[in-house]
């Protein structure tokens, strides 16, 4: 009943997106106003259908259905009500009935946010949502149905144990779709500039907005990756440079290069081109990203997701690619620059050194995963592409991150004037110095630690000089400093505030990275009952091996007191999961986080009857900030992103359109 | 459209175009070069020696069973010394640390490290398959090398 009530939402949802996206690019070419009216209607029919098919399916897993294919999969009796609700996302197909929920909740958003403005390109921009649509209602529909009728079992084997281990893993998943489901959003707006041939001043503004939001998800799905990795698996680092990893970094770097890029075209009427370009590499990026998560070409810590979905996925791929190029090769000269850049030595132009070192990352990180995929396909053999590549590429590129990071806003904007530039440029060296003597002083001696300590230290000068400047102004002209702050800060400049609270985070995100991954110390030692070993200060006392049955799993703990200066100052531990399903237990470290550092415990092997534990000892220092400053960006981002309620002296764009848009002409659906 | 913005937008142009093609080479180059130093081979035992001199200082993943008896663990330090092998060869491995908690004889292993002009394999990284639907071939029957290359491409190491 479920399975049959679902497979026809979806094949609704599928004739709902292809009549639409149809309709709307039919209305698009025709302008017709009453044609943009059904297909905003076909839109919201669309997410209507995917909301209600994906409510059918968490109905039939909190309900137990074994009738319903992908309930038989990895629903079980046994787990608790979470663990069922978020199996949604825990596997292949209920993931890609999770993106088909999430495009359709961004493309209603989008489409409602734009009902009064922006006529000209919503046409446009709906089919091209639309067509993402079709492509997954197709995939839900065929390749990945999770709605398929089986025989009913008593009881499934529940989620994948990974997956239950962790409570990141509830918002990790979410977090991630949300990001790259989004990027759909910006490349519907991006197509249709492209399609009608400009890009307005006013439309630059939902541009950026739709850009903005995904990128937010984006980067706290990133780095709750990251987390949940360090939480869990169990081997002490964060990031491992792995392909599904990487997969999630690339549309993270080409939507920040736009990011960027956009406010360049917004100040100076320059880089349309390359900002819509960004845009359209930031989507193929993450339908790139789903091909490498979800068939199965990589085999990783992620690969309880792979099927036979990957063909369908390329060739959705390989077509909004040509599509892209084609559209890109053949309108990227009609969106005309209006202004132009002053110079090699202003903002803008530390604009453009940041977009290019945003997409050499980009490069280096997608040759080095692909890479292997190439030669196993024309050679047959088998190999990867090892860490120390990426660290070496990508260890500078970030210094040169951080170093742009500091000098573009202190640099004005336009011409720059000699001694004006000296004053904003020659104070800040005083943070970097003090910023590298400090890191020295605590032990840093790694070079590229030192240099990214250096460079941080001067961009968090800035970037606080930067916060203050409009505050210090105001005050200037007598206002109370509370005043001037909620003035300058939240009232007007919120876009800008956001920005610099983003940069912050930045800073610290990439000072933690490198401190925490230049500066551990490991340990692995092999313990008998009352055996203690010593790391960073901390002292290790392995009391012994308990036992401890739960719902869903046995877990095999050895149980470590932490002492520092004779005193126990708490009791970590580290585990061995069994869960009733799984063959093998799954280790889960413990983990004693300070503000300077994490001491980390890892199980490497439990003996019960020996009472012996090999144990991985860790020490890394910093490695909490990353996570906490992440959020701090995500932050910013939205603080950003609210409205600001002001009146803008905006001259209203020229209408340039050859015939306007009329109501009651080419209306309705082009007889195919 | 005046002549000066049209200027304006070509030096632009030729600005953006130059220095990203400034960019390119040298990156090219040096990711090139990167990659070429970075490649990790996946071998089984029979491939480690089909490939010779090539074996010794590049990063390896071997691929095999742990050979039934021939796992000493180190006494006083942690550390454990093992056989891999495939249906032809035999290779020995040394590894320093603690093995995972599955790791035990007739077990399909993945180790990453290097072969030594001593004869050993130098493994950095012991890797015992985590997947699931995997099973270890019961009896020592060695596995061939289609079983062996899914078994290297399906282990994730846990370990740095």
């Amino acid at each position: 009943m479920n399975a049959l009530l679902g497979r026809l939402l979806i094949l609704a949802s599928l004739l709902v997106s292809s009549t639409g996206a149809i309709l709307a690019f039919a209305a698009g070419a025709k302008k017709s106003l009453d044609g943009l009216k059904w297909a905003r209607r076909f839109a919201f029919a669309f997410s209507a259908c995917m909301a209600l098919a994906t409510l059918v399916m968490e109905y039939a897993l909190l309900t137990h259905d074994f009738t319903v294919s992908y309930v038989a999969q990895v629903g079980s009796r046994s787990v608790p009500t979470w663990v069922t609700i978020v199996s949604l996302w825990s596997s292949l197909e209920g993931s890609i009935l999770f993106w088909g929920f999430v495009l359709g909740v961004y493309i209603a958003g989008a489409t409602w946010l734009t009902r009064n403005e922006h006529i000209e390109y919503m046409a446009y921009a709906i089919g091209t949502w639309l067509t993402c649509g079709t492509f997954f209602g197709f995939l839900i529909a065929g390749p990945a149905s999770p709605f398929n009728t089986v025989p009913a079992v008593p009881d499934g084997p529940g989620p994948n144990p990974l997956l239950q281990n962790h409570l990141l893993m509830i918002i990790h998943p979410p977090m991630l779709y949300l990001g790259y489901v989004g990027m759909t959003i910006p490349f519907g707006f991006a197509t249709a500039a492209l399609l009608r041939g400009r890009l307005g001043l006013a439309f630059l503004k939902p541009l950026r907005n739709a850009l903005l939001l995904p990128w937010i998800f984006l980067t706290i799905a990133i780095m709750l990756g990251g987390w949940w990795a360090y939480e869990v698996l169990g081997w002490g680092g964060y990031w491992a440079w792995d392909p599904v990893e990487n997969a999630s970094l690339l549309p993270w770097l080409t939507a920040t290069a736009a990011l960027h890029s956009a406010i360049v075209m917004e100040r100076r009427g320059v880089l349309k081109g390359w900002t819509v370009t960004l845009v359209q590499a930031s989507f193929l990026l993450t339908i790139l990203g789903t091909f490498m998560t979800r068939s199965g070409v990589f085999n990783s810590v992620h690969s309880f997701t792979q099927s036979s979905i990957g063909p369908t996925i390329l060739v959705f791929l390989s077509f909004i690619l040509v599509g892209s190029i084609v559209l890109l090769a053949k309108r990227i000269d009609l969106l005309e620059a209006e202004g132009r850049i002053d110079g090699a030595f202003s903002r803008e132009a530390m604009f453009l050194f940041n977009n290019l070192v945003f997409v050499l990352i980009t490069f280096t990180v997608l040759i080095g995963t692909c890479f292997p995929l190439i030669v196993e396909a024309i050679k047959g053999k088998q190999m990867s592409v090892g860490r120390p590549y990426f660290d070496s590429m990508v260890v500078p590129a970030g210094a040169a991150l951080i170093f742009l990071l500091g000098i573009g806003p202190a640099l004005p904007w336009g011409r720059v004037n000699k001694e004006h530039a000296m004053r904003s440029l020659l104070p800040p060296i005083a943070g970097g110095v003090i910023a590298a003597a400090l890191g020295y002083a605590f032990g840093a001696r790694n070079a590229w630690t030192l240099v990214t300590l250096l460079f941080g230290g001067y961009a968090a000068w800035v970037t606080l000089a930067e916060m203050w400047r409009p505050v210090a102004q105001r005050m200037r002209s007598g206002e109370s400093i509370l005043d001037a702050t909620s003035q300058a800060q939240w009232k007007r400049g919120r876009r800008r505030f956001g920005s610099y609270v983003i940069h912050a985070g930045a800073v610290i995100v990439i000072i933690a990275i490198a401190v925490s991954s230049t500066m551990r110390t490991s340990h692995e030692v092999t313990l008998k009952k009352g055996g203690s070993a010593e790391i960073h200060g901390y002292t290790a006392r392995f009391r012994g091996i308990e036992t401890r049955v739960e719902p869903h799993r046995t877990a095999t703990i050895a149980v470590v007191d932490v002492v520092r200066d004779g005193r126990v100052i708490t009791t970590l531990e580290p585990r061995m999961n069994q869960y009733a399903m799984m063959r093998e237990p799954i280790g889960t470290p413990a983990v004693y986080s300070t503000l300077t550092g994490d001491l980390y415990l890892s199980v490497m092997n439990l003996d019960p009857s020996t009472e012996t534990a090999g144990l991985l000892l860790l020490y890394t220092p910093m490695v909490g900030w990353i996570w906490y400053a992440v959020l701090l960006m995500g932050l910013g981002g939205v603080i950003a992103l609210i409205p600001v309620r002001r009146v803008y002296a905006m001259t209203p764009e020229p209408v340039r359109v050859a015939t306007p848009f009329v109501a009651g002409e080419g209306a309705g659906a082009p007889q195919s | 459209m005046t002549t000066a913005t049209e200027l304006s937008r070509r030096n632009t142009r030729r600005f953006m175009i130059g220095a990203l093609l400034v960019a390119a080479t040298a990156f090219v180059v040096i990711a090139a070069g990167g990659i070429n130093k970075n490649l990790v081979y996946y071998w089984t035992p029979t491939d480690l020696y089909a490939n010779g001199d090539k074996a010794y200082g590049a990063t390896i993943r071997l691929g095999g069973m742990v050979a039934p008896g021939s796992v000493k663990n180190r006494v006083g330090v942690s550390g454990v010394d093992f056989d891999v092998k495939d249906a032809g060869r035999v290779v020995h491995v040394k590894s320093n640390g603690v093995p995972p908690q599955m790791f035990r004889e007739n077990i399909g292993v993945v180790v990453e490290g290097t072969m030594t002009r001593n004869g050993y394999f130098q493994c950095n990284r012991l890797m015992v398959s985590h997947n699931n639907e995997y099973r270890a071939p019961k009896g020592g029957h060695p596995m061939n090398k289609e079983e062996l290359e899914k078994l290297m491409r399906t282990t994730e190491g846990l370990k740095d």
